[in-house]
């Protein structure tokens, strides 16, 4: 009796996802049009504020560097688009943001926290500055147009990002590495001394994450059919999925996605309503989100669910 | 030689006005420890108001620093003593507390920037003030140029004097150094770091003052001017305000020659030097 | 035939010599105390060799082998295991992956886990903390936070273990328990070199006593040389 409901526990989470997964293969199918673009884009969020978490979680380090990455893989998908296939774009935009975060990694996560987060801040600007002038001095352009494609490719490679990146941050999760890095979150002193090598650790985990925003730009940028620079490193997108971590709350692996979800819906009917007010409510809802929310939705929940079940699965 | 000498006016103009921000950006995370990345914000507030100030009621620019500094302080010291004091008090430790008040920094700059919009609308606003031409050496100077240099100048070395020489500016360096100790030699520790806080944030509202005179103003120009700010705090050596006005002409000088060559090429080389500075000297200037 | 050797090892803060020119050694198998009063560069100077800081100038030699200016990951795969004065344990995490932590990452060869997790088990039930392996370390008591930090460094399968402060704030009992440990721990062949204030414990453990004084080392020998010592008394002994 004790060996099925221990057999049924472990399959219910994966049977879950699975499930989910399938709804979200079958939905072009099903209600194409402006349902497909919904979803793409609140998935287009969720990679940000996962990747985001991916490394920032963790570690402690408040990285404020996702829109550069993004906008990498933006000028990427930009400059490739028209002579290669969309594959090897992407992979070389995740590529591309992997070489930059290495940079930034090394220069900076040997220092304090403190360094790194003044440093990311101002990247997307600087990367900004930089294309705008390396444009206008040397290829005579503002902006850049790109080739459409369909909605439906837009959505598949978007999903497949999204579900490479959750793999990702399972086997990662489940790994000694994992662990390190939240040793490395918790006193990074202490892990140094327990022989992991704290830098190396994580200046690879910001690459990584560096990958998925990366090449989620590259497909976004399809989207958009014009950018510029202005459009690409735009310092929104950082922000956004640092918001929406902390608004899901970062204690449990379902909090950002729940935060992103949530509030990129959100976001869609905020702008459309309100959008004199969109960035105030914005620093308003993040403000009562770090004041009182610090676990965020996420933990709302399981101080909820610890209620309702009462002292029954208090050792979990 | 003129234009060697434009480029050393407009050097020493630009470092006075770096230096002030930063020092206000250094007060804050130097002694409140708070990395206030909105700091560019109270810049632009400054600014705006005084643009308001001339063109609406035609109040002298010069003398709304005298609006532009109380009301900047004001908001600064509310903040702080609401949200940051708070924040301080809930925070499980000091790294916790630095990263929670580098979020609600955040969460200020889209709030205050979206009040200014909502207030003063998209436009990029100008004014004319003592735009009269004058003869330095065969160099042609606005005259608005060389007030501002000189306001930057001493309100700087005022408030570095301030720092270095006063009792207040003691209980001030002591909190930063220990704010538990200074608090038990009987410095009221929570009203020293609002007041620092409000400091920093006044003197980023009178840079914005200053700024008003010299450059066009609009909603969104506060987050270049928190990036030099980092750069240069950092330069100067993190929480250490004279650093911060020497490093505040440092980089002053610096944009100033880059900016002959090429303007469009000055954030970029900020941007270098913080990069050597994080490879070679990551303590500063005047960091121990 | 010394494991931890140190030849001129400063340190400097500002102005301030914090360590000056201190030659040391600690040699295989040795219990060695390292008393002063507060201030006098003794957790400096295990900071010099764990390689939290650099030594400048001097050299440290570990097993024959110059380690001054590694990191201290570096530092810590060669055999050189610490605890701290302020107990850095894993604090969100299960005791149990605390030390977990040090079987995967701290010896140079690659641990497997489910090796791991065997020793890890088997050095939780060395310092008697096997009840508590699922609890969060923060909500562990002072005493057991110490045996943990223990454990994680044993973990790391040292051949020399620094004791910072082990018994600070601990009761006569505890106390006691830990002298206990570090006997028992230095029967398993691991060179102890302990930082204490506790003098009971230093005099009945050690084998030899450093003295520390304003960065410099004002006296060495045993126990007994050190509570006569004209210089040592007059410096600090008052207990």
């Amino acid at each position: 009796m004790n060996a099925t409901r221990v057999d049924l526990e472990k399959v219910r989470i994966p049977a879950l996802l699975l499930i989910i997964l399938l709804l979200l293969i079958a939905l072009p199918f099903g209600r194409p049009g402006y349902t497909v673009v919904l979803v793409y884009t609140i998935v287009m969020y969720i990679i940000l504020t996962m990747s985001w978490v991916l490394f920032s979680a963790p570690t402690g380090y408040l990285s404020l560097a996702p829109a550069a990455f993004f906008g990498v893989g933006i000028y990427t998908s930009a400059i490739l688009g028209m002579t290669f296939p969309l594959s090897v774009v992407i992979c070389v935009a995740g590529l591309a943001s992997a070489c930059l975060a290495l940079l930034v990694g090394a220069l900076t996560l040997r220092l304090r926290g403190i360094y790194f987060a003044f440093f990311t801040f101002g990247l997307v600007e600087l990367i900004k500055h930089f294309v705008l002038w390396y444009e206008l001095t040397f290829t005579g352009t503002r902006g850049r147009f790109l080739i459409p494609v369909d909605n439906n490719t837009i959505y598949y490679v978007t999903l497949a990002i999204l579900v490479a990146l959750l793999l990702t941050t399972y086997l990662i999760r489940r790994s000694k590495y994992g662990l390190a890095l939240q040793s490395i979150g918790e006193d990074e002193e202490a892990a140094a001394h327990t022989g992991i090598h704290v830098t190396l650790l994580k200046v690879i985990t910001f690459a990584i994450s560096a990958v998925f925003m990366g090449a989620a730009g590259a497909i976004w940028a399809i989207r958009l059919t014009y950018i510029d620079p202005y459009i690409a490193f735009d310092i929104n997108n950082s922000f956004m999925p640092v918001l929406m971590a902390i608004f899901g709350g970062m204690g449990q692996l379902y909090g950002p996605i729940l935060g992103a979800a949530v509030f990129s819906y959100l976001r869609e009917i905020l702008i459309t309503r309100f959008s004199y007010y969109y960035m105030l409510l914005i620093g308003i809802i993040l403000l009562v989100a770090i004041l009182y929310l610090p676990n965020g939705l996420a933990g709302l929940i399981q101080t909820w669910r610890k209620k309702a079940w009462g002292g029954q699965h208090a050792n979990t | 030689m003129i234009t060697f000498l434009n480029v050393v006016i407009a050097g020493l103009l630009l470092g006075g006005l770096y230096a002030l921000i930063a020092m206000g950006l250094s007060m804050q995370y130097g002694v409140a420890r708070v990395a206030n990345f909105s700091h560019g914000e109270f810049i632009m507030l400054g600014g705006l108001t005084t643009w308001t100030l001339y063109t609406a009621f035609g109040v002298n620019p010069l003398v709304s620093l005298a609006v532009c500094g109380p009301l900047t302080f004001i908001l600064g010291y509310i903040i702080h003593r609401t949200l940051f004091k708070r924040l301080f008090v809930s925070s499980a430790s000091p790294d916790i507390f630095e990263s929670n008040s580098v979020l609600a920094s955040f969460a200020l700059l889209f709030i205050i920037q979206n009040i200014a919009s909502i207030a003063w609308g998209p436009e990029i606003r100008g004014y004319s003030y003592l735009r009269v031409p004058v003869n330095l050496a065969g160099a042609v100077f606005g005259a608005n140029r060389l007030v501002t240099l000189g306001f930057a100048v001493v309100i700087g070395l005022a408030f570095y004097l301030f720092v270095t020489r006063t009792r207040m500016g003691k209980a001030i360096r002591a909190a930063a150094q220990d704010p538990a100790t200074a608090g038990l030699m009987g410095v009221n520790i929570d009203l020293v770091l609002a007041l620092c806080f409000g400091f920093g944030a006044a003197l980023a509202g009178i840079a914005g003052m200053l700024i008003s005179l010299c450059y066009p103003v609009h909603v969104i120009m506060g987050q270049e001017y928190t990036i030099i700010a980092l750069i240069v705090v950092v330069l100067g050596g993190l929480g250490s305000i004279p650093g911060s006005f020497i490093g505040g002409f440092v980089l002053g000088i610096i944009g100033s020659v880059v900016t002959h060559i090429d303007p469009g090429l000055s954030l970029v080389a900020y941007y270098l030097i913080f990069v050597l500075l994080l490879l070679v000297r990551p303590t500063g200037i005047m960091g121990r | 035939m010394p494991i931890l050797e140190g030849k001129g090892v400063t340190k400097h803060f500002g102005g301030l010599a914090a360590v000056s020119g201190v030659d040391f050694h600690v040699d295989q198998g040795e219990v060695v105390g390292l008393i002063g009063p507060n201030g006098a560069g003794k957790t400096t100077l295990f900071n010099l060799i764990s390689g939290a800081l650099v030594p400048k100038p001097g050299t440290i030699r570990f097993k024959a082998e110059n380690i001054t200016g590694l990191k201290p990951h570096r530092i810590c795969k060669r055999g050189v295991a610490r605890t701290f004065q302020s107990v850095k344990i894993f604090a969100n995490m299960p005791v149990l992956n605390n030390v977990l932590l040090g079987a995967l990452f701290g010896t140079s060869n690659n641990t497997s886990s489910t090796d791991a997790a065997r020793e890890a088990t088997e050095l939780l039930e060395f310092v008697g903390l096997s009840a508590a392996k699922a609890i969060p370390a923060k909500d562990l008591t002072l005493a057991n936070q110490k045996r943990l930090e223990v454990a994680r460094a044993l973990a790391t399968k040292p051949d020399l273990l620094l004791l910072d402060e082990l018994m600070a704030g601990l009761n006569p009992t505890e106390v006691a328990q830990a002298m206990e440990l570090i006997i028992r721990i230095r029967d398993r062949g691991i060179t102890v070199f302990m930082i204490e204030h506790v003098m009971k414990a230093i005099m009945s453990v050690c084998d030899r006593i450093m003295v520390l004084h304003h960065g410099k080392k004002i006296a060495e020998g045993t126990p007994q040389e050190i509570a006569t010592s004209k210089t040592v008394i007059e410096v600090y002994l008052g207990e």
